[in-house]
């Protein structure tokens, strides 16, 4: 499996930007300390987000992030959001593996944060969760782009208290032998009511939540079944 | 049912625990006919495996009788006899289309774990800690035996149990390690460790063609089955140097295999030895990994040390200059057992080999917190315990064919 779990990282230059940050940051704050006067103390704290932005990768957030917007197209446009890649390679036909994952009421087998995906008949989706205290939670999404046994994308509608968009891509690997499923998922960063919630569904490793999803389609569609060592599941 | 249940370093008991039921459809239920104690099951006796669990149902070499089979096995039925590997592989994934079993993408429930300490997780196995994913194993009255349609090999009634049991894993294991050794004719192997698998690398690599096969030990009953039983030329590491011996016996070349049959809890009586013992005792080191350096260095340039002694952790003092200075390759791994089982059954068939030479003591389930003991500390000249769930306790054989 491969596992790329990507933090509002796209955007970035990488490890150089982050080593230029946390280098001038700490520049300033030398300089800053060293002299002990206004301008001394203005170079100081100035170098506090460029240290921030070396040691976490990403620049802090000005907001209170309380500002929430429940619009996919927004919250989730561009690199913004949380983004999760994973992927998984199975020895099942392609067209075997799009078609389990397009009934998407099959995909409560394999996440189990989900209790049920119902499809209606304009094309979108409903999808029911087990959210935190036994509550269920409920939001729709549409279909934004379907390839037959290539690709498949949803986002959720306007009004969703999970603000999230994805992509699964069926690939075949290995000349043809193999199956390969990638997932790109994206939500809005926890913030409130809502944060406990998404991090409730997505776990506090989503990228792990995400293979550990995958690795049970594919012990579904491969072995028939999930391996159990004791009558929980 | 009773079962060998572990509670903690040097704890075995027997206990009663639930009967096993069928949980997935490829499942089938066993009546344990025989179970044995291996010397894998000594590593976690010793505390050597992490993340075993107190109530832990040990044991994974087992036979025994199919009693009950889920819905989705058509290959199995009841009153089937069969002999069940103590990997557990689903037969469909990558890796059991490569052969490559023990390495089964869809086995272990709890990969994650072994994911985290490995990279990749291998196959599941049977008692053999959460890591390797909880089951339950097989030193029991019954056993469930996940993906039972690909795994249990059906064993004819004209053989005997103790012919068959070890093809559940140590026969195959030894038989791999000389089968990775690509043997060629005229070659030696040298063969640290002459327990069961040991014993039965010996037995291999001569059937594999092997032209000397030098066995080393220091326990006088199991050099003396190595030579009575497996043709083998002995040193007891304890009266010789074990290098200046085997340079001296290949004409200054060294041999052309190597196989560590002792793993990670090595004894030895050079200064690294020592220097092991006392690491692995303070928890500054996971294993002792003498007989595998001594390996290295012995072996003839070019060679191969085939490993199939169980490691589990970060190996200290690792002498990778010396194997890569010789060119050597280096094989190991858990045995790949479904691939191995019917080419060895096929030779037990033929009597080119008949396993049950190793077995020392026979007991019934109840006795084996006892057996365990003696089996780690080798009193009473012990190599090979096998267990009969349906024996009273007390019930005891002493094999002749060691006592010479």
């Amino acid at each position: 499996m491969h596992a790329e779990p990507l933090y509002e990282r796209a955007s970035t230059l990488g490890d150089a930007e982050n080593w230029l940050a946390l280098g001038t940051g700490a520049l300033l704050l030398l300089v800053g300390a060293s002299r002990r006067s206004t301008l001394g103390a203005c170079l100081a704290v100035s170098s506090v987000p460029l240290l921030y932005r070396g040691i976490t990768g990403r620049w802090p957030a000005v907001t209170n992030g309380d500002g929430r917007a429940d619009n996919s197209r927004t919250a989730l446009a561009g690199n913004a959001g949380v983004h999760v890649r994973e992927s998984i390679r199975l020895e099942v036909p392609l067209e075997q593996a799009y078609r389990y994952w397009r009934d998407l009421q099959n995909l409560p087998c394999f996440m189990p944060h989900l209790v049920r995906v119902t499809e209606t008949a304009d094309g979108t989706s409903r999808w029911v969760a087990a959210g935190p205290g036994g509550l269920e939670v409920t939001w729709d999404a549409e279909i934004i782009n379907e390839v037959e046994n290539e690709v498949l994308a949803w986002r959720s509608l306007r009004g969703a208290d999970v603000v999230s968009a994805g992509s699964v891509n069926f690939d075949r690997v290995r000349g043809g032998r193999s199956t390969q499923v990638s997932v790109h998922l994206q939500y809005a960063p926890p913030a409130g009511k809502a944060g406990a919630l998404v991090a409730s569904l997505f776990g506090r490793e989503p990228s792990q939540t995400i293979r550990e999803d995958l690795r049970r389609f594919k012990q579904l569609l491969e072995a028939g079944e999930r391996p159990r060592a004791t009558p929980m599941p | 049912m009773r079962a060998v249940c572990w509670e903690g370093k040097e704890n075995i008991q027997v206990e009663t625990v639930p009967d096993p039921a069928i949980l997935n459809p490829r499942d089938a239920i066993v009546k344990v006919t025989s179970t044995a104690i291996c010397g894998s099951d000594l590593h976690i006796y010793d505390g050597y495996i992490p993340t075993m669990q107190k109530g832990d149902v040990l044991g994974h070499e087992f036979m025994g009788e199919v009693v009950e089979v889920g819905k989705g096995n058509t290959r199995l039925k009841i009153g089937d006899r069969v002999v069940v590997p103590f990997t557990i592989a689903c037969g469909r994934c990558y890796f059991c289309k490569e052969q490559l079993w023990s390495l089964c993408d869809n086995s272990n429930p709890n990969a994650w774990m072994a994911e985290k300490l490995y990279g990749y997780s291998a196959s599941g196995l049977f008692g053999y800690s959460h890591m390797y994913g909880g089951y339950p194993g097989g030193q029991a009255e019954y056993a469930r035996v996940p993906f039972a349609d690909v795994g249990p090999l059906k064993v004819p009634d004209t053989l005997t149990d103790e012919q068959v049991l070890f093809l559940s894993d140590i026969l195959p294991t030894g038989y791999m390690a000389a089968d990775n050794c690509q043997i060629k004719a005229g070659d030696t192997v040298a063969v640290w460790g002459c327990g069961p698998v040991g014993q039965f690398a010996i037995k291999s690599a001569f059937l594999l063609g092997a032209d000397r096969v030098i066995a080393i030990d220091r326990f006088a009953e199991r050099l003396a089955l190595a030579s009575s039983q497996g043709g083998a030329e002995t040193l007891n590491y304890e009266d010789v140097d074990v290098l200046d011996a085997l340079r001296h016996m290949t004409g200054g070349q060294g041999p052309d295999a190597c196989i560590d049959a002792v793993g990670l809890e090595a004894h030895g009586t050079t200064l690294d030895a020592w220097y092991d013992r006392a690491k692995t005792s303070m928890f500054l080191a996971t294993d002792r990994p003498h007989a595998l350096r001594q390996a290295i260095s012995a072996c003839r340039k070019g060679g191969t040390v085939s490993i199939p002694g169980v490691y589990g952790g970060w190996l200290d003092k690792f002498p990778l200059g010396a194997a890569f200075a010789k060119g050597l390759t280096l094989k190991m791994g858990q045995t790949h057992v479904h691939k191995y089982m019917p080419l060895l059954l096929e030779r037990i068939e033929r009597g080119e080999i008949d396993p049950s030479f190793i077995i020392t003591h026979r007991i019934g389930l109840e006795d084996a917190p006892a057996m365990y003991r003696t089996f780690r500390d080798k009193h009473d000249a012990c190599i090979k315990v096998v267990m009969k769930p349906g024996a009273p306790s007390g019930h005891r054989t002493h094999s002749e064919s060691v006592s010479q």
